[in-house]
């Protein structure tokens, strides 16, 4: 668990950060939003000490990080940042194997460690290990700059606009890797970006910063159906948040008997693509499958009842 | 064998036979020498003044790159910047005085020989390399260096595993620079008696024999040549190995 403890940053007698308090749950991810300026990187970089607080304190499982050498401190931390930041004169695996060498892990250990890691983003280590990051292309550098923030199994990754430098398909690639990644390993992340969307996708809970202080931090659903400030509801964007809800639930949360025509789609979608599926093909319900075999359906009517701010999502 | 490669093996065995065997070339160099003169230079082994002439340039070089790096080093570090300005200076001055004039202050206190060759050699040598490695070293991928402090490389990890291998080529084209200038600098210092291929010119110059000044500048061209040509090759190598153009 990691305490952020009225924690202030004031820059040229500005605060950049105003007493900002939040916990973060061991296994989840958080993700910080918020336009430039907000405070939000400067946040982040608080909790590994890049950036000294002027006053308040940040606990990792309940130990103080400011008593901590500052180093040492970085080594148990996980750092990814966008555009990779990968040293572009040391192999894939040297650049993966980079805080376990810190550590002092023997040979074989960091050796071991890097395939894990190479085989867990699906570069064949075979492959990959002797690369070097110029000769990878955006989406595998990036894989690569996170492969090297969790090679120590870090109590905590960082993560600051880790796919800010990718384009959108890539991106959308690099952020379901990442959930799945952080499911199989049960990492705690927190991670900062400026897109509302990506926040409500990645993160189990998000924290919406302005102006240097943090406006309201909840599940995405909360976010979303009930926004705290004027700054936040345009975060979320108005005409697109009954989307956004649908996208949060999954099909088999409203499933129900029958059987209906047409092409079925998997329990684990969202209702977002079980609407889109429904309008495009001008169907009023879809056969809804559970690993290849039918268990029922979902209508358009359910979908339109979910989408309605009214309904606070189970 | 490339094209490349085979002039360099030609231009190799030109220096050789014009440093080991200067009799060869006496046809060559006939028509410019005086009636009555020695066609070529006999009064010292042409092997022994270049070595001599590129020890004292490889001793000048190390000493300016150690220094320059050294200095480039301290004002990029945060607790340095306030020197950078008088670094800068001290640097300038060094290529500004002519190492002629170097040379005639230096000898009152050094004597004759290769001191004030020396002195002259690493005081002119400083500037390019410093410059470049200070350039190197403030240029370097902001994402990289903000990931070399995040992840915990300590300011000295940094410096020896991160900052010098990255500005390595630009270290080495200010280096390059220097020895070149260096290596045509070095031959007036026989003027001052050092033990350089500059005695063969100057012998020349002397007599109003125009083979020896051949000679001798024939030698030294082809050695800077080459120098350069290896030191370039070394940086193209490094370079491709970070990955950058």
């Amino acid at each position: 668990m990691i305490e952020i403890d009225n924690i202030t940053k004031v820059y040229d007698g500005r605060p950049a950060v105003d007493a900002v308090s939040m916990t973060i749950e061991s296994a989840t991810i958080t993700a910080i939003v918020g336009t430039s300026g907000s405070g939000k990187s400067t946040l982040l970089r608080m909790v590994n000490r890049l950036v000294e607080p002027t006053s308040g304190q940040v606990r990792i499982n309940g130990e103080p990080t400011a008593g901590l050498p500052k180093n040492a401190l970085r080594r148990r931390i996980g750092y990814a940042i966008q555009g990779h930041g990968l040293f572009p004169h040391h192999t894939v695996a040297r650049n993966i194997g980079a805080v376990p060498r810190l550590l002092g892990w023997d040979k074989d250990k960091i050796y071991t460690r890097v395939n894990e890691l190479l085989d867990l983003f699906s570069m064949p280590p075979d492959e990959f290990r002797d690369r070097y990051p110029a000769e990878l292309s955006g989406g595998q550098q990036q894989r690569v700059g996170v492969a090297r923030a969790l090679a120590s199994r870090p109590d905590l990754l960082l993560m600051d606009e880790p796919f800010g430098a990718l384009d959108p398909i890539i991106r959308t690639r690099a952020q379901t890797d990442l959930h799945r990644i952080q499911r199989t390993l049960g990492s705690t992340i927190l991670l900062v970006t400026h897109d509302m969307e990506e926040a409500i996708q990645l993160g189990d809970q998000v924290a919406v910063m302005d102006q240097g202080q943090l406006v309201q931090h909840g599940t995405p659903a909360e976010i979303i159906t009930n926004p705290a400030t004027e700054f936040v509801a345009e975060m979320v964007g108005g005409v697109d948040r009954p989307l956004r809800l649908l996208s949060l639930l999954s099909v088999s949360q409203i499933l129900e008997e029958g059987a209906a025509e047409g092409e079925p789609i998997d329990e684990e979608a969202s209702l977002r693509e079980a609407l889109s599926v429904c309008l495009w093909s001008g169907r009023n319900a879809v056969p809804v499958e559970r690993n290849g075999n039918p268990i029922g359906r979902v209508t358009l009517e359910a979908i339109r009842s979910r989408a309605e701010g009214i309904h606070e999502p189970s | 064998m490339s094209r490349a490669n085979f002039l360099r093996v030609i231009v190799v065995s030109l220096l050789l036979a014009l440093v080991l065997r200067p009799e060869w070339f006496a046809p060559m160099f006939e028509p410019f020498t005086p009636p009555g003169a020695a066609v070529i230079y006999d009064r010292t082994s042409l092997l022994s003044l270049s070595l001599s002439h590129l020890g004292i340039v490889a001793l000048a070089s190390v000493a300016a790159i150690v220094v320059a790096v050294l200095l480039a080093i301290l004002v990029t570090r945060p607790q340095g910047k306030a020197f950078l300005p008088l670094s800068r200076t001290i640097a300038n001055m060094g290529q500004t005085f002519p190492p002629v004039a170097v040379l005639a202050l230096a000898v009152p206190m050094l004597g004759f020989g290769a001191g004030p060759t020396l002195v002259a050699l690493f005081l002119y040598g400083i500037l390019p390399i410093f410059e470049n490695t200070m350039t190197g070293l403030s240029t370097l991928p902001p994402a990289t260096m903000e990931a070399a402090r995040g992840i915990g490389l300590s300011r000295r990890q940094r410096l020896l595993q991160v900052e010098l291998p990255l500005a390595l080529p630009l270290i080495l084209t200010g280096v390059r620079l220097s020895v070149v200038i260096a290596i045509g600098t070095a031959t007036i210092g026989s003027t001052v008696a050092a033990h350089t291929l500059g005695e063969v010119i100057i012998a020349g110059l002397l007599t109003n024999n125009t083979s020896y000044v051949l000679q001798g500048g024939l030698i030294v061209g082809l050695f800077a040549v080459l120098i350069y040509d290896a030191l370039t090759q070394l940086e193209a190598s490094i370079r491709k190995r970070l990955g950058v153009k």
